[in-house]
């Protein structure tokens, strides 16, 4: 064990632990022990600000992954006044962190990079790092952009509002012809302020907030809310229920990367796998449905296990879909593969390196193709992952194509675990009762969601409600890896750079 | 050429024949619009349904109706009620031109689709060809999802003359999804403001009609209404695709 992991108090995913056992060191030494462990291969899951007990003070707790001992570590320090030393110079991966706490609470970090707000949101204090004053109106996307000039430079500027049926952001390309030299992405569109409305539940609208945070993403963000909630409660949810969630997990994995390949071959003009897969998408959708009622599995996952059991017959009934799913989707995504003229669209497009994918702090299959084999399932189990394995997909090129075929291969280890899971699901209930949250703790739950890693953090007062609950999506780590991929490239290839990563905007907004 | 023909028998014909034959079948969990069993619903008792609402959808104060503007479709007062009084009916017409017309009774024999027609002239000038632009403004991305996937193969909406376009200079109306965020209200206005004259605003989604479990945040407009005005509403957290299509034919005169 190295010596950085001292500091820090260790927890493995899906755990509590008292919130005095977290070790408020001084700012210093907590950011020599976040760059430490970076150094030492450990991701940074989640930086973020909290009140402090002190006066004057904020509280930032950062969580390190530890992928290679499955232990999640983490640590706080109190920084009083309105202003910190950055760290995002030494450790790339801090630097939206550093954003949203700069934004939320009013805390300048001193020689950041690049300090733009995240969201465009009021700070929760009466701070302002921007000196916006309280009457200000603050728009989105309005402030500088990183900027290239020259006589031959151009600024396209793309959003929010898109051509397409999608979510809205900002784009800022500076181009020399038609090469891109940089794009810088402005999101905040899509704030609802959840984690705000998160503060002192868990309530009636708490899951719901949770199933929303990413529309398509909420099997994911629900088991990792749950997984909280039991840590919190010192309950574990059943052997059955958690066999469902797993199986719910991997059919929503499974019906957006059909249905990224699918829109991907619609990019580059390839019809046949565009329609084919389109339609495929919906037949997972509606095995979800199979399931509880709902193509996005709102009501499935809940605290103990889930809502909804499924007997013999309904278990048939999902492996008989999942057989002739199985079936259209390899002809559809084969036959994309086989059409060179296609596949050559994808290759060398796009490409993120290895070790940019390692300093920026990717997830999810955007860190996968580059050869990172980097997966919450494997790397740091929890629930039927701790007994049941999936396989680590990867690829080298990091490019489109690599993305692309990624998922492909997901989307049949996900199919061959759903199948070995309808053979062996536990017998017993669905869902056993939840205590109430229990005072003063902190608790950890990481999910391997379609993206990447989603990250909650809850951290509870001596009445057991939330005083902090923070939400990382996969994509608030994944979007600065779009922004890298897009240099040098040219600009017509955006579409298809920016659909291999299939990033989302309310997940990255909250 | 060959392989994908080869693909294409494959995959068979997959359009479905609705309207002309039946819809497609639903889900058997699939939650329509709820109601309660006149007999079961007992009057003193502890309310569970209404706490465990999130969003106030079913209030002790009116016990007669439940506002599907604001209903989640959720599990959860079905499962509060000790009396097992709430149930989920197979109904996915729930579509309405009036907000107020989501207003519903809670009991099973009265459910009847609203009236979702456009007015004569809209509907002569827009029955055989409306284009629509979609506007997330703050949606979770699963109304978008489901309003999208009406354009695969399986429903084919453009046989219906139904569009989603590029840009609102191309289109007769906005199919708006989401609570609409303080964010994309300027965005949401200026797209509204770019369509010509006559144009129509759908809500889809509980979100884009109330706010949804967003209601009431600083940080959200409480729906579409509150920044331009809405033709049609189409509740569902997210609508079943079903719903959006039934509500976009009714709209334009297709099915009555």
């Amino acid at each position: 064990m190295s010596t950085f992991s001292t500091d820090f108090v260790r927890l493995t995913n899906g755990q509590s632990v008292a919130l005095d056992s977290v070790p408020v060191l001084d700012l210093e030494r907590f950011h020599a022990s976040i760059v430490a462990g970076v150094r030492g291969g450990c991701r940074v899951s989640a930086l973020f600000g909290a009140a402090s007990p002190q006066p004057d003070a904020t509280r930032l707790y950062a969580v390190l992954a530890d992928d290679d001992q499955n232990l999640l570590l983490a640590a706080a320090a109190d920084v009083t006044g309105d202003a910190y030393p950055s760290l995002t110079r030494q450790c790339a991966q801090v630097h939206m962190f550093e954003r949203e706490i700069a934004e939320q609470f009013g805390l300048r970090p001193e020689g950041h990079p690049w300090l733009k707000p995240v969201r465009y949101r009021r700070s929760w204090t009466d701070r302002d790092v921007w000196q916006r004053s309280a009457d200000e109106t603050i728009l989105p996307a309005v402030g500088d952009f990183y900027r290239v000039d020259g006589e031959q430079v151009h600024e396209v500027a793309v959003g929010p509002v898109h051509a397409g049926v999608i979510e809205p952001g900002h784009f800022r390309f500076q181009c020399y012809g038609e090469t891109v030299f940089h794009l810088e992405i402005a999101l905040g569109y899509q704030h609802r302020g959840i984690e705000e409305t998160l503060l002192g539940g868990p309530d009636a609208r708490t899951i719901h907030l949770i199933e929303t945070l990413a529309g398509d993403t909420s099997v994911a963000h629900a088991t990792a809310y749950c997984q909280v909630s039991e840590a919190l409660a010192g309950c574990a949810a059943t052997a059955r229920g958690q066999a469902l969630r797993g199986i719910a997990l991997e059919l929503e994995r499974m019906a957006t990367h059909i249905g990224d390949i699918g829109a991907l071959s619609g990019d580059v003009a390839y019809l046949p796998t565009a329609s084919f897969c389109g339609r495929i998408r919906g037949d997972v959708l509606n095995m979800t449905a199979l399931l509880c009622g709902s193509r996005f599995g709102r009501g499935l996952v809940r605290p103990g296990g889930v809502g909804f059991d499924a007997d013999a017959e309904r278990m048939a009934e999902l492996r008989r879909r999942l057989d002739a799913c199985e079936k259209d989707a390899r002809v559809a995504i084969e036959l994309l593969w086989r059409t060179s003229s296609a596949v050559v669209r994808f290759e060398e497009v796009g490409a993120v390196p290895r070790a940019i994918a390692v300093e920026l702090g990717l997830v999810g299959p955007a860190a996968r193709a580059t050869g990172l084999a980097r997966d919450i399932r494997r790397d740091q189990p929890s629930g039927i992952f701790n007994t049941a394995q999936i396989p680590v997909a990867t690829c080298k090129t990091g490019d489109v194509y690599a993305r692309a075929y990624v998922r492909w291969l997901e989307i049949q280890h996900a199919i061959a675990f759903i199948r070995e899971q309808i053979n062996a699901l536990p017998e017993g209930a669905a869902r056993t009762p939840v205590t109430a949250c229990v005072s003063e703790r902190f608790a950890v739950a990481l999910v391997e969601g379609l993206r990447g890693e989603v990250c909650h953090v809850a951290v509870t007062d001596a009445s057991g409600r939330f005083t902090r609950y923070k939400v990382v999506d996969a994509s608030f780590h994944n979007w600065p890896g779009l922004a890298y991929a897009l240099r040098d490239e040219e600009i017509s290839d955006f579409p298809i750079c920016n659909k291999s990563f299939n990033l989302s905007y309310c997940g990255h907004d909250l | 050429m060959i392989p994908e023909i080869v693909a294409r028998l494959q995959q068979k014909h997959r359009t479905m024949r609705y309207p002309k034959a039946a819809p497609p079948p639903m889900p058997d969990r699939f939650r329509g619009r709820p109601v309660v069993h006149k007999t079961r619903c007992v009057a003193g008792c502890n309310n569970a349904c209404e706490a465990a609402c999130p969003t106030g959808a079913l209030s002790a104060s009116t016990p007669k109706t439940i506002d599907l503007g604001k209903c989640l479709f959720c599990p959860e007062c079905a499962a509060a009620c000790p009396h097992q009084a709430i149930s989920y009916s197979d109904n996915y017409q729930l579509a309405a031109r009036e907000r107020t017309d989501l207003v519903v009774s809670r009991e099973r024999d009265e459910i009847e689709a609203k009236g979702a027609a456009l007015d004569e002239a809209l509907r002569k000038l827009l029955g055989r060809s409306l284009k629509l632009r979609q506007v997330s403004a703050g949606g979770c991305n699963a109304c978008e999802a489901d309003s999208n996937v009406l354009t695969t193969v399986g429903w084919d909406l453009s046989r219906f003359g139904i569009k989603f376009v590029a840009s609102p200079r191309h289109a007769d109306g906005l199919l708006v999804t989401g609570p609409v965020s303080q964010n994309m209200a300027l965005a949401l206005k200026k797209t509204y403001d770019a369509v010509s004259d006559p144009r129509i605003v759908i809500a889809v989604g509980t979100c884009a009609i109330s706010g949804g479990v967003f209601a009431d945040r600083p940080e959200v407009c409480n729906g579409a209404s509150s920044v331009v005005p809405v033709d049609l509403y189409i509740p569902g957290c997210p609508p079943h695709p079903l719903t959006i299509l039934d509500g976009l034919l009714r709209l334009i005169g297709r099915i009555g």
